[in-house]
């Protein structure tokens, strides 16, 4: 039944919200969209990144993940880019081509009938990432859990991996830095991109943008683990027909779209 | 038998003179480093889009060349073509010097340059960045033995192997040059095996374009002959890796072309890429290509120094612009992330990115050029490098003798 209304929705304009927002909370049993944002929250929850333990290794066990909804994703909305931003300290300075974007919203238009869609793009964290095999000094690296970071203390500031990302996820941070979150460091003269705010996801919290999506009452993102069939990133993924940016070349991203 | 007698070079007003104002370049290319490290690359024209600008159109050009300037000594060593020995040991400093300007552009470059000792001990063998560690590094090694053997007495033996040795590592060096971009998949504009080869052809060309050069001015600048037929001999030789240049080039848009989703890149570097297509069809193709060969060939200009030296003159500005449009037109065209859609944002998604070369990267990218010439020049002034004379008379007995050796 699910097989052909997402491409049908791919052709509609932004108006099916609602339509496929009813479809979701009839498929899923979920009624938590409706609800206040602390509860949706504790419901897309389902402790999707279980806390580790200080020592405790990371394993691939889990393979942590993304689900956007771009049916979902409010056209002028920009709540995930802004969570990000204030999440991690990489607040734009007023220089466009300079300044970092760990997330983006972007516009896709079909230029053969009109369509529009907008879509947040952050890294993707690919199973097997250009950016980490072009390094040269292996600073960007994927952790056992799919997560692809950058070591700010290997990073020598090439840029190789810029150019290899094909979904120009990374930034170089051009400017001397102030007032960082102890949390997320960053560095003048270093490649940053999306961690998937890898602080919060191993204290057992869901990356900032996902947590701010879902407080518009869009729920356009879900975080979860998909190398575990009982999680609802995986329930959905297995569901509707999703796609991944590019993924003509293989790379395999953890970042899922749906209705894109 | 005539032997080749080498001197160096002698002090003087001049050579002082010279480096004087090498000096000072290599101060300027320093302090814009400096100034780089100290604001931060906001400094530059580089920005998210184009993160790689102009000094790494210098460094590539100067490795690439160091590598095509050991064709005299591999010509002289591999294929014993024995017109070219006496040229051989200035080949190899040559192709040390400029190695070392390159390299000094690409570390000064990075983000952190501080941690030069971090990318010399941490490596990720998946990268071909960092096999090109150790191509390079491995390559001045390989050079500085070559060059040793050349100049011992007792070592001749060993010339050829090492010789052997250097042009296999040449080769090597260069595809993995090529390589940084053809192995990009996610690049329209790279993502080619073609660009190995490629490299190859370009540095047989701009290095031997280089070697021309900086021969026929220290020649004329120190007093010292420099026969006609060798240079013709150069010249034609410089024509052939001209037309290898542009017949790789042709080779690859070609295959480009013919697949549908390399054709808003192609579309954009051949037809409608503004500064890009100019330096691409003017640059790259008719002053660094078309009109070299001609001044090369045709009889009229083919004997004349002059002419010699402008045709070399254009192939190095040609390869300034080649290594420009596919470095930087290469970033400036949007990274294609829904193929088919028009796409927006505020990361300048879908639009040709803008980059504007600054005074501090054309400084750092002359420093390093100027770096490698004041090593060329020291070495010539400390160590036995230039024949006495080049002149067509001390070379004849040399050919009589490799072609009754080869009979």
């Amino acid at each position: 039944m699910s097989g052909g209304r997402p491409a049908t929705g791919a052709r509609r304009g932004g108006g099916n919200a609602t339509s496929s927002r009813r479809d979701f909370l009839r498929g899923a049993g979920a009624f938590t969209v409706t609800l206040a944002a602390g509860v949706t929250l504790m419901a897309y929850g389902e402790t999707p990144a279980a806390a580790r333990q200080p020592g405790e290794p990371v394993t691939s066990k889990q393979r942590w993940g993304l689900l956007i909804d771009v049916s979902r994703c409010g056209d002028g909305c920009t709540a995930c880019v802004t969570a990000c931003a204030e999440e991690n300290g990489w607040k734009q300075g007023g220089n466009p081509l300079t300044d970092a974007q760990w997330i983006r919203k972007v516009t896709i238009r079909n230029p053969k009938n009109g369509v529009t869609r907008s879509a947040p793009v952050m890294c993707q964290h690919c199973a097997d990432p250009p950016c980490v095999d072009v390094c040269p000094t292996g600073a960007s690296f994927k952790r056992a859990d799919g997560i692809v970071l950058v070591d700010k203390h290997t990073c020598i500031g090439c840029r190789y991996c810029m150019l290899a990302c094909p979904y120009k996820a990374r930034s170089f941070v051009h400017e001397p830095l102030q007032d960082q979150k102890p949390y997320a460091p960053r560095g003048k003269g270093t490649v940053e991109s999306c961690t998937m705010c890898v602080h919060r996801v191993d204290t057992g919290r869901i990356p900032a943008c996902v947590e701010a999506c879902s407080a518009t009452g869009n729920g356009a993102m879900l975080f979860g683990d998909l190398n575990d069939p009982g999680s609802e990133i995986s329930k959905r993924v297995a569901q509707y027909p999703t796609s991944q940016i590019r993924a003509d070349l293989g790379l395999d991203p953890g970042v899922r779209y749906r209705n894109l | 038998m005539q032997r080749t007698v080498y001197t160096e070079l002698r002090p003087g007003i001049g050579f002082a003179s010279l480096l004087a104002l090498l000096g000072a370049a290599i101060a300027a290319g320093l302090g814009a480093a400096l100034y780089m490290e100290k604001y931060g690359h906001i400094v530059t024209g580089m920005n998210n889009q184009i993160a790689w600008g102009l000094p790494h159109v210098f460094a590539v050009f100067l490795i690439v060349s160091a590598s095509g300037v050991l064709n005299v000594a591999s010509l002289a060593s591999v294929f014993e073509r024995a017109a070219y020995k006496p040229l051989a040991r200035l080949s190899g400093l040559l192709a040390i010097a400029l190695l070392a300007g390159g390299l000094a552009v690409l570390v000064l470059d990075l983000g952190r340059p501080d941690r030069l000792i971090v990318a010399m001990t941490t490596y990720n063998f998946k990268s071909i960045f960092a096999w090109n560690i150790f191509l390079y590094t491995g390559f001045m090694a390989i050079v500085a033995g070559y060059l040793f053997v050349q100049m011992s007495r007792g070592m001749e033996r060993y010339v050829k192997p090492v010789g052997w040795l250097a042009f296999v590592w040449r080769l090597a060096l260069t595809t993995g040059t090529g390589s940084i971009f053809g192995w990009l998949v996610a690049r329209q504009g790279y993502d080619a095996a073609i660009m190995a080869p490629l490299f190859v052809a370009m540095s047989l060309s701009f290095g031997l374009a280089v070697f021309i050069l900086f021969v026929l001015v220290t020649c004329a600048a120190a007093g010292r002959e420099f026969g006609a037929d060798l240079l013709v001999r150069l010249a034609r030789l410089l024509g052939i890796f001209a037309g290898a240049v542009l017949y790789f080039t042709a080779v690859q848009h070609l295959t480009a072309l013919y697949a549908a989703e390399h054709g808003g890149v192609e579309r954009f570097i051949l037809l409608d890429g503004g500064l890009y297509t100019g330096l691409f069809w003017g640059g790259q193709v008719v002053l660094g290509g078309l009109l070299p060969m001609a001044l090369v060939y045709l009889p009229a200009t083919g004997r004349s120094r002059i002419a010699v030296l402008f045709a070399s003159v254009l192939v190095v500005l040609g390869g300034l612009a080649q290594i420009y449009v596919i470095i930087i037109g290469g970033q400036a065209y949007p990274l294609v992330l829904f193929p088919g859609m028009e796409e927006s944002s505020s990361f300048q998604d879908g639009v040709v990115a803008s980059y504007m070369p600054s005074l501090p990267e054309l400084l750092l990218g002359l420093g390093g050029v100027a770096l490698a010439l004041t090593i060329a020049v020291i070495g010539m002034r400390v160590l036995r490098f230039l024949p006495a004379t080049l002149g067509d008379a001390a070379d004849e007995p040399r050919r009589e003798r490799a072609a009754s050796a080869g009979s």
